[in-house]
């Protein structure tokens, strides 16, 4: 937790996002409380919202309707833009709810991957047995909610393989997943079988770093950063909304990008 | 004297509808701005709505409808019933150098309330190009894999951040000048109004093809 608040108006970008998650972390306490706190407008008019609840509940079935709408947008056949290798962004930012200093350690040799739900072969998958499955790399822009972007070459395998491969039920509409640093996200079916969606393995052509989410990770280049789940331990199909970490405190959860 | 409506209802309804929508993209785009800021500043955060950045998001992406579809309603409205062309066309460049003269000598007449003098005809338009550029920047930060072309006519993602970005600081700036100038001339207020009836008693009318 930042104890006194950084001047990111002197820090360089990439300090930025460095002291991101401890900054949202500060905010993240807020929500709820500051969320319609109308500041100049308050300030103008001199009232405040007595009716914060039902301004709440209005802001979020608005953004309800938005999921729809980027769902109805989504065309499983338009692949987000890929860059040369020469534009990869170094150093990679790195990302999470937490401080660099808290990224689990996970030992890739225990490491199992549990499969939930709505999927025939329940079978958990070992590291080394996922390494075995036909791999592909891809080099694409990681686009934040906060509006940063940054581009990586990631490799791995073909999300939608994978679920044919464990037999998951892909009318279902979610896959769910839990994550080793306690983090949950989920995403809809059509983005889970499109192209570009990988379980990563590596980042810029090495196994893929713990900062990165070690052991494995979902990249979704379609959707925006938090939407791609770190350290992930439990991928699951479901029918019953499962929402995510930063979902259910307001993010929005189609998280298009 | 006649009530007589220098704009008709629904270009007042939608000039309002617009200044709220206005005010709550812009507030809660100053939030969303100062979580990752393109610049080497950020906004007050009492300037700003939405407490953190999920809340500003929730306010951005909501009141993004009001904006939108108003903003669609009203270029509609004045394309469909030729209000636009009346209005706005034609601006010859004579005219706008004496008026721009004028101005910067404060000098600038608005006594015709029926017609706008040559820079408003110019503001007015700039900043609904300055809207459109917002609207389109913004859906391709929003969802940029699914407009593909319009990113590529943003130069891509980060630089339709930048364009977003400098959309709003033309409105704001639109904004700051047309509050000065309503200020200066204040009988436009009540021509945007909606109590007419007891309207324009004082004021000369030289026109008498008000409603266009
Ligand atoms: C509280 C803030 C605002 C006030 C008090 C205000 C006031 C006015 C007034 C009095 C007029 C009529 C001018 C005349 O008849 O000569 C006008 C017209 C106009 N205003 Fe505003 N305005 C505000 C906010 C905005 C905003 C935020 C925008 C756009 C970003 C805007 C864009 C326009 C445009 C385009 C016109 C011409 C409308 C038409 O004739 O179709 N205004 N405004």
């Amino acid at each position: 937790m930042a104890k006194s608040r950084p001047n990111i108006s002197i820090d360089t970008p990439y300090l930025i996002k460095q002291i991101q998650p401890k900054l949202d972390n500060e905010s993240r306490r807020l929500f709820g409380k500051r969320i319609l706190s109308l500041g100049a407008l308050s300030m103008l008019s001199g009232c405040t919202l007595t009716d914060e609840h039902s301004v709440e509940k209005m802001l979020i079935s608005v953004s309800h309707w938005n999921d729809k709408v980027q769902a109805f947008l989504f065309d499983p056949n338009k692949l987000a833009p890929t860059y040369p290798e020469s534009m990869i962004t170094t150093p990679f930012p790195f990302n999470a709810y937490y401080g660099q200093d808290e990224i689990r350690d996970i030992d890739g040799d225990q490491y199992v991957l549990q499969l939930g739900g709505h999927i025939q072969h329940k079978k958990p998958w070992r590291l080394a047995e996922l390494a075995l499955l036909p791999q592909t790399t891809q080099v694409t822009r990681h686009i934040c909610v906060e509006g940063w972007s940054a581009i990586g070459k990631w490799g791995g395998v073909r999300f939608s393989d994978f679920l044919q491969r464990i037999g998951a039920d892909t009318s279902a509409k979610y896959v769910g997943f839990k994550c080793a640093d306690n983090y949950y996200t989920s995403i809809d079916m059509p983005t889970a079988l499109h192209r570009q969606t990988l379980l990563t393995l590596t980042f810029a052509d090495r196994t893929l770093p713990r900062e990165y989410g070690y052991p494995m990770k979902l990249r979704m280049p379609t959707k925006l950063g938090f939407k791609n789940p770190k350290h992930i331990t439990e991928i699951y199909v479901t029918n019953d909304y499962p929402g995510g970490y930063w979902e259910d405190q307001g993010y929005h959860w189609f998280g298009g990008a | 004297m006649p009530a007589i409506a220098l704009h008709p209802l629904t270009i007042r309804i939608c000039h309002w509808l617009n200044a709220i929508a206005v005010f709550l993209m812009v507030t809660s785009g100053w939030r969303i701005y100062n979580a990752s800021p393109i610049f080497n500043f950020t906004f007050p955060k009492a300037m700003t709505i939405g407490g953190w950045l999920g809340g500003g998001i929730l306010w951005h992406f909501a009141a993004m409808w009001l904006f939108g579809i108003n903003a669609l309603i009203y270029i509609g409205v004045n394309l469909y019933s030729g209000r636009l062309r009346h209005k706005f066309f034609p601006i010859r460049p004579q005219q706008l150098w004496a008026d721009i003269n004028d101005a910067l000598h404060l000098k600038l007449q608005h006594t015709d309330l029926s017609h706008y003098n040559a820079v408003q005809k110019c503001a007015y338009l700039s900043v609904m190009v300055a809207i459109a550029i917002a609207i389109g920047s913004g859906l391709v930060i929003w969802n940029s894999s699914q407009f593909p072309l319009l990113r590529e006519l943003m130069g891509g993602f980060d630089n339709a951040r930048i364009v977003h970005f400098f959309a709003m600081v033309f409105m704001v700036g639109f904004v700051l000048i047309h509050l000065v100038m309503v200020a200066l001339v204040p009988v436009t207020l009540k021509s945007m109004g909606f109590s007419r009836p007891r309207l324009f008693k004082s004021v000369s009318l030289k026109s008498k093809s008000l409603e266009v």
